[in-house]
Order: C-alpha cells, then sequence, then structure tokens
C-alpha cells in the first residue's frame, strides 16, 4: 500500500472511531435515549415480582460466612466534623451515645410513635446473616439484630392510603443548589416494609451498629442492592407517594439517576 | 456425498446459483443479537469500571481478587495502570487500570472509554444501557430459539448427527487449511460450525443465568448463587463468558472471511447463497 493511502486510511480509521466515540457520549447523554432505556426497569420490576414470591426469604448464611472486612459506603464518617455528611446534632448525638435520640414513626398512621434505642431493644429482636450487594459489584456479610419494620408499622397502624415507607436520615450526603445540608433518604413499598427480613438494625455482628454502617439505626431490606439500606435513619414516615422529597425519585441515589426498583 | 478428495469444488465446468440459506427468524434474530451483545459488552465493561476487580466466593475478600485493574499516581500528574492476574502484575497504562478520561486527561478506570458504554465514568449510565440490553437480548433470544424448534432449524441444521461426529477429524484437517466446500456440501453448517454455534447457544444461556444470579431478589427466590459457587463467583463467570463470546465473534468473524466475505454476509441478510453446481449439460455423474 501507498505510504498516502495508508495514511488516509488510518486517517479514516481514526476520525470514524472520534466520530463514533463523540457521538457515543452525544447519544448516552440525550435525556430521550435515557428515558426509552430506563424503561428496562419496569421490566426488571415485573420479572422480579413475577417469578419471586412477595414473602420469599433472601439466603441467610452461618457465622462462618461473615466478612472480616465489611465495606461502608456512601456517608461512612458524620460523627467526623471535618467531614461533609458531618452536622452539630448528629456529632451531639453521638457524642451522648444516642441517649437523647428518638426514632420518629409519622406520616401515614394512626399512631404516630417516638421510640428510643432502648424501647427499640425491648421489642422482639430478629436477627440474621445476609449477604449485602453492592450496586457496584462487591458482597460482604454481616449478622444484623434489630426489629421488624413491620411490628413497628403495626403499632404505628397504617392509614388505608399508605403506599410507601420513606426513611430519613442524619448524614448531609450532598447539598442542596442553595447550600444547604441534602439529607439521605430512601424509600420502600409495603410488600418489602412488611417482608420478615425487613428490619431496622440496631447491632451488626453483635456490636452496636457502629458509626460507619449507620449508627444508631439503620434499614436492611434484603432482597435489594445497597443503596436501599438506609443508614443513620432518624424518621420513619408513611407516606401515598414519595415524589414530594428531592427530585421526586423516592431516593437519594434515585434522584441521581438509579433505579427505585434496585431488586438487581 | 460428492469426494472429499477435491478441493471442495466440483470437478467440470460449474456455474453459481443462488440457494435459499437462512429463514428469515434467523436473519432477524442474528442481526438484533450482534448489536445487543456489542451494547452489553461495552455497557457491561462501563458497570465494571465500578469496582474493577473480581473475586470467587459469595463474598468480597477486598485482598484476594484474581483480577483488578488499578491505577497508581507517578510524578508529572501522571497514572499508571496496573492489572493484575492472580500473582501477576501487569503495567497496563492507557488501556487497562488508567487511560484518558473524554477529557483527555488520565483517569483511573478499569476499561478504557473507547470500550464502555457510556465512554464517561458512570455506573448508573452503564446500568441503564446494560438492562435494555439485557431484556432485548433475552427475549430476541427466546424468539430464536422458539423458532429454531418450531420450524426445525435447531434440530436440523444444528444438532450434529453421527455422520458429522465421524467427519471431525476430516474436517479440523480442511478448516487448517481453509479449504472450504463450495458445492452443495456448503448449504450445510458443517460439524465444527454446529459445534461453535451450539457452543456459543450455551455460553450464552449460562451468561444470562450468572447475570440473574447478580441480582438480590432473584437469588432470594431462586438461592441461584449455588449454581455458581457465590455471588462473586457468578460475577467472574459473567464477566469470563462474555470475553469468550468475543473470541467466538473473532473466530466467527475470520471464518466468514476465508471462506466468501460477501457470499456469507449476503446470506445472513437476503437469506441466499451462491453455491457452485455441475454445468446441467456436462453434468457427469455429479449429483445435483
Ligand atoms: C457476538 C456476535 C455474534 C454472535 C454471537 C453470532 C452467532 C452466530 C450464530 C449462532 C450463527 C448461526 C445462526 C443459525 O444458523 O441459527 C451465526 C451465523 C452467521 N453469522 Fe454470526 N454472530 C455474531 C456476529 C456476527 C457478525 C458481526 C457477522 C458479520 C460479518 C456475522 C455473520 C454471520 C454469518 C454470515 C452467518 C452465517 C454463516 C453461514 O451461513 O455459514 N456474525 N452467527
Amino acid at each position: 500500500m501507498k505510504p498516502e493511502r495508508r495514511g488516509f486510511l488510518s486517517g479514516l480509521v481514526l476520525s470514524t472511531s472520534a466520530l463514533v466515540l463523540a457521538g457515543c457520549n452525544k447519544i448516552a447523554n440525550s435525556s430521550a435515549v435515557d428515558h426509552v432505556l430506563t424503561s428496562a426497569e419496569a421490566f426488571n420490576r415485573r420479572m422480579g415480582h413475577f417469578f419471586v414470591r412477595p414473602k420469599s426469604l433472601a439466603r441467610e448464611y452461618s457465622r462462618a460466612d461473615i466478612s472480616r472486612f465489611f465495606k461502608p459506603n456512601g456517608s461512612i464518617a458524620p460523627d467526623n466534623p471535618a467531614d461533609a455528611s458531618s452536622t452539630p446534632a448528629y456529632r451531639a448525638h453521638v457524642a451522648s451515645n444516642f441517649a437523647d435520640w428518638r426514632l420518629v414513626i409519622d406520616g401515614l398512621v394512626e399512631h404516630p410513635q417516638t421510640l428510643s434505642i432502648a424501647d427499640l431493644k425491648a421489642m422482639p429482636a430478629k436477627a440474621q446473616i445476609t449477604r449485602h450487594d453492592c450496586v457496584e459489584g462487591w458482597s460482604s456479610i454481616a449478622e444484623w439484630r434489630g426489629v421488624q419494620l413491620a411490628r413497628l408499622l403495626q403499632k404505628a397502624q397504617l392509614k388505608p392510603n399508605a403506599k410507601y415507607i420513606v426513611f430519613h436520615c442524619a448524614d448531609a450526603i450532598d447539598k442542596n443548589d442553595d447550600g444547604s445540608p441534602l439529607f439521605y433518604y430512601e424509600s420502600i413499598d409495603l410488600e418489602d416494609a412488611f417482608h420478615p427480613q425487613t428490619i431496622l438494625a440496631y447491632a451488626m455482628n453483635g456490636q452496636p451498629l457502629p458509626v460507619p454502617h449507620g449508627a444508631p439505626l439503620r434499614l436492611r431490606v434484603e432482597r435489594q442492592l445497597g443503596y436501599k439500606q438506609a443508614k443513620y435513619v432518624m424518621r420513619v414516615e408513611a407516606v401515598d407517594s414519595y415524589k414530594r422529597y428531592g427530585q421526586g425519585k423516592g431516593g437519594y441515589w434515585e434522584d441521581n439517576g438509579y433505579e427505585w426498583y434496585a431488586g438487581i | 456425498m460428492a469426494d472429499h478428495s477435491s478441493n471442495g469444488g466440483a470437478a467440470g465446468p460449474t456455474h453459481k446459483v443462488l440457494v435459499p440459506r437462512h429463514k428469515l427468524a434467523t436473519r432477524i434474530t442474528h442481526w438484533i443479537n450482534v448489536v445487543a451483545f456489542v451494547m452489553l459488552l461495552l455497557s457491561g465493561l462501563a458497570i465494571f469500571n465500578a469496582h474493577p476487580a473480581l473475586y470467587w466466593g459469595q463474598k468480597t475478600d477486598f485482598d484476594h481478587p484474581w483480577l483488578a485493574m488499578t491505577a497508581t499516581p507517578a510524578p508529572g500528574g501522571k497514572l499508571v495502570g496496573h492489572t493484575k492476574v492472580g500473582g501477576a502484575d501487569f503495567v497496563t497504562t492507557g488501556v487497562l487500570g488508567a487511560s484518558p478520561g473524554v477529557d483527555g486527561k488520565p483517569q483511573a478506570r478499569g476499561f478504557p472509554k473507547w470500550l464502555t458504554m457510556p465512554p464517561y465514568k458512570a455506573l448508573v449510565d452503564g446500568r441503564h444501557w446494560h438492562f435494555f440490553f439485557a431484556w432485548l437480548l433475552v427475549l430476541n433470544g427466546l424468539a430464536y430459539l422458539a423458532f429454531g424448534f418450531w420450524n426445525g432449524h435447531l434440530p436440523k441444521d444444528l444438532w450434529p448427527t453421527r455422520q458429522d461426529l465421524k467427519e471431525i477429524p476430516h474436517e479440523i484437517v480442511t478448516h487448517a487449511k481453509l479449504q472450504f466446500p463450495k458445492d452443495e456440501r456448503a448449504t450445510r453448517y458443517n460439524v465444527l460450525q454446529k459445534m461453535a454455534y451450539g457452543g456459543v447457544i450455551l455460553a450464552f444461556i449460562v451468561l444470562i443465568l450468572a447475570g440473574l444470579t447478580l441480582s438480590p431478589r432473584l437469588d432470594a427466590g431462586f438461592h441461584l448463587p449455588d449454581l455458581f459457587f457465590g455471588r462473586q463467583s457468578a460475577r467472574s463467570i459473567h464477566f469470563i463468558l462474555a470475553w469468550a463470546i468475543v473470541a467466538f465473534l473473532a473466530l466467527h468473524l475470520f471464518m466468514v472471511v476465508a471462506s466468501g466475505t460477501w457470499n456469507n454476509i449476503r446470506s445472513m441478510i437476503t437469506g441466499r447463497y451462491a453455491i457452485e453446481v455441475p454445468e446441467t449439460s456436462e453434468g457427469g455423474d455429479h449429483e445435483a
């Protein structure tokens, strides 16, 4: 092949690949395309619910399976003043060992609740050794002990129009446009809320829940990915729609594009 | 059967005729599969980049990945890319571990931007692409299997016969010499082709199952990780099979080119394939 022809050809290959690459960026950034692509979420959800019964249990493991290192993710140091997720209120709770901390259960319930850690521990406990699957791909196994959410919701008694449970958290995972702290939040439907393995955990591997893992209380909703497992839970609210929070997608990561149905 | 000693072509003067080769269902599902697989590969690598390391077992032992791509800073704002496989550590700067991001600046990333969809680093968009094309691939695959059993394509054209198995040694020799029949024998898949296609169909099925295993909800219903020795093993197997299919694709493309590029591709588009048949007037003792 003549050198100039080879130059032309490699130029052609290079410029087409540059175009394809630029095109891929454009396509990937286009919201119309994203709209089509995210239609698959409904399919994920339908398949998950078609093939798996509402009360089917996530696999439980033995003590020997517990991870030596369980990777904390998201906010991991809201007790550290230098950490962006930290707030004075949360630091005060840590300083007093959560003595004044109260879990609030309200929204569409007949009997709103205010519960201390001692109140929660006085209720029948549920313990389970389960696998935590992060959306990034890794998995860790730990033992969780806490109160079944179903038990708490029965106590509070949902009103008939309650459809979702929203978890409001203490960690400032991000900032709003005006600079004010944006607190982590999550939401689940009633099928998961009343699932026997859905608990609000106050202990991990036999110890009080450590700060990086959501002290004093975190959600475990075992058939979904890690970002559903809200940490630093302050308030449990029954709602008919989660649209009025954040960007209306039902959670902090959902507002950033992740699927509300995190069963895959 | 015509004799095998000739170079595939019929003896004496021949002329070309177009014969039907691929049914419409095979052609449509084939090309949808190509698009879906390519998009799944690229978006899968974008997802991989969120945690570019693979493990065996149920849970992640962060200190012992069997495959890991990492970046270490070097003087001058540079990044050195490392790829660790088992105990070995390769410097793979520019391709694996560290490569230029969409802004051209060095970035810690497993696979480079020209192998990921989207090219910018975003797990969230990678997932959106992946799930969309995953369901397309599954529905398309089911359609392929349904048509294949219904019209007999799978049992008739793809399942090796007893005669086929006897021909394996002979086919290996002629394939190695890149000799392919041009006559009536070319209207059927040879046994190596059947095995390669059967193998890739099987690989897709296991690949899809390994992908479904990554769903915590489906795991609750089916205990899928037991099938793959754990969820992290399933993620590894999912990754390995994707690359096994890339290897199939390379061989597949090579064979398409080696045995007549345009004739093959036309047959997969229009359904018609050209073979050489003896001139009828001088047909001699050849079977038609
Ligand atoms: C991952 C990508 C691909 C996979 C998994 C794949 C798989 C297959 C399979 C299973 C068959 C047999 C179909 C049947 O008879 O039911 C086939 C045939 C064929 N494929 Fe592909 N293919 C891929 C990509 C391509 C590409 C990119 C081309 C373009 C050149 C191509 C060209 C062909 C042709 C021409 C045939 C017919 C071969 C013949 O008539 O002997 N394939 N492919």
